[in-house]
């Protein structure tokens, strides 16, 4: 029984301990945002290994996944004789839902896994002291360029997700199923508000890039530096990232569209 | 990583293709080209019940939409739900008798304002007020109205 507490109590503190350290590691990585601005040279490293390399997999997802909701949602609209508000219902899940969530979750599959085995790597084969010892700074030359293209990359990888996805919903509702085209539109253009719907879907989608680069550089940082750490942040990376975006999706819901 | 000037031009259609997502859901699928920033002028009717209307339900006349509801207040004097609707201000030339009436399109779909023009040569500006309305329908009471005439009906044929 002892045990028990004592175990619960070192838990306890370890995650505090790591949630503090997260944090400061954070801190720091912004705090060299002002260094790597000067060297866009980096950044753009970054944003082709993050951003462009995983542009192929968010216009393909997004494309199937506005083509199931098309479908899906055809055979329940046409159930209530509602087919014609197909592009609101593929447009609305879309923009306020799917896009940022479904996103942010293959964004930490593709590309914080990734980040995190390559940091972790770095750390295991010595490359971060390596940089310590020449003073250069790894957090300033590794870690910020990498967080800034997270942060970058999300929210336009958000934006074509969503509107691949309500092409591929208009490619099987009214090619495939007879929707009418016009209908299908106008609907969508006086149902989605651009200040209710879009821009709350694109400030989720910064915000999951801001916490889906966060775990995945820190997990990757924090690692222990053995071929078993590295596999087990990676992991961690993204378990930790789609538990956090889909709590924070939840909040944010609440807190953006709960006064309707 | 090396770099090379690929890289470059990948990062920029990359860069590129997600704006033009972002205006693309901007422009095709929002309301932002149609009702966003144009100019519209503010009219205010009062109604015994605004029903199921809402902020942004649709004010059409003859079925075209011609602007949207900006706010619904309950006017603690009259006890009356005042509703203001900013209209499109190329449609400037309603006569101030106009009637506003809550419609439902279809039998349950969303709630709207309907204006049918009056005859009057004056017409509403900005701040004006529609003095002819007509409240929502509201589907349970008509039913209940029903319910209770059906019963009624039922208790006097049985007394005979």
């Amino acid at each position: 029984m002892m045990q028990f507490f004592q175990n619960l109590g070192a838990d306890t503190r370890t995650s505090f301990t790591k949630l503090g350290r997260g944090t400061y590691f954070l801190l720091s990585t912004l705090a060299g945002i002002a260094s790597v601005l000067p060297r866009p040279r980096l950044l753009m490293n970054q944003l082709y290994s993050v951003g462009v390399l995983s542009f192929l997999i968010i216009t393909i997802s997004g494309l199937f996944v506005g083509m199931v909701l098309g479908l899906q949602g055809f055979y329940i609209l046409s159930d209530f004789g509602a087919e014609e508000s197909l592009g609101v219902m593929v447009s609305a899940s879309l923009v306020r839902e799917l896009g940022p969530v479904v996103t942010a979750l293959l964004f930490a599959g593709r590309a914080g896994s990734a980040l995190t085995a390559e940091i972790g790597l770095m750390k295991a084969t010595e490359q971060l002291s390596g940089m310590e010892m020449m003073a250069v700074d790894p957090i300033r030359r590794i870690i910020t360029p990498r967080f800034l293209a997270g942060f970058i990359s999300m929210p336009l990888l958000a934006a074509l997700f969503s509107a691949v996805g309500i092409i591929g919903g208009q490619l099987v509702g009214s090619g495939l199923l007879g929707v009418d085209d016009g209908s299908y539109w106008s609907q969508m253009q006086t149902q989605i508000d651009f200040y209710d719907d879009i821009l709350n879907g694109v400030i989720k989608s910064i915000i999951f890039g801001f916490v889906t680069s966060w775990i995945a550089l820190f997990e990757g940082y924090d690692a222990i530096p053995t071929s078993e750490g590295v596999s087990r942040a990676t992991t961690r990376t993204v378990v930790n990232s789609a538990f956090s975006i889909l709590i924070l999706d939840f909040i944010l819901t609440a807190l953006m569209f709960g006064d309707k | 990583m090396q770099h090379t000037a690929t890289q470059d031009t990948l990062v920029g259609l990359f860069v590129a293709a997600g704006f033009a997502g972002l205006f693309f859901l901007a422009l095709q699928v929002s309301n932002l080209s149609s009702f966003g920033q144009q100019d519209t002028y503010t009219v205010t009717a009062r109604f015994e019940s605004s029903g199921g209307l809402k902020i942004k339900s649709a004010v059409s006349a003859a079925g075209v939409k011609i602007g949207k509801v900006t706010d619904i207040s309950f006017d603690t004097k009259t006890y009356q739900a005042v509703v203001s609707m900013a209209i499109d201000a190329k449609y400037n030339t309603l006569p101030d008798d106009t009637t506003a009436s809550i419609f439902t399109a279809g039998l349950l779909g969303e709630q709207y304002v309907n204006l049918d023009a009056g005859g009057s040569d004056t017409v509403l500006k900005n701040g004006s007020k529609i003095d002819i309305t007509q409240s929502a329908i509201i589907l349970e009471k008509i039913i209940g109205q029903f319910l209770f005439k059906s019963a009624e009906e039922k208790a006097q044929g049985d007394k005979k």
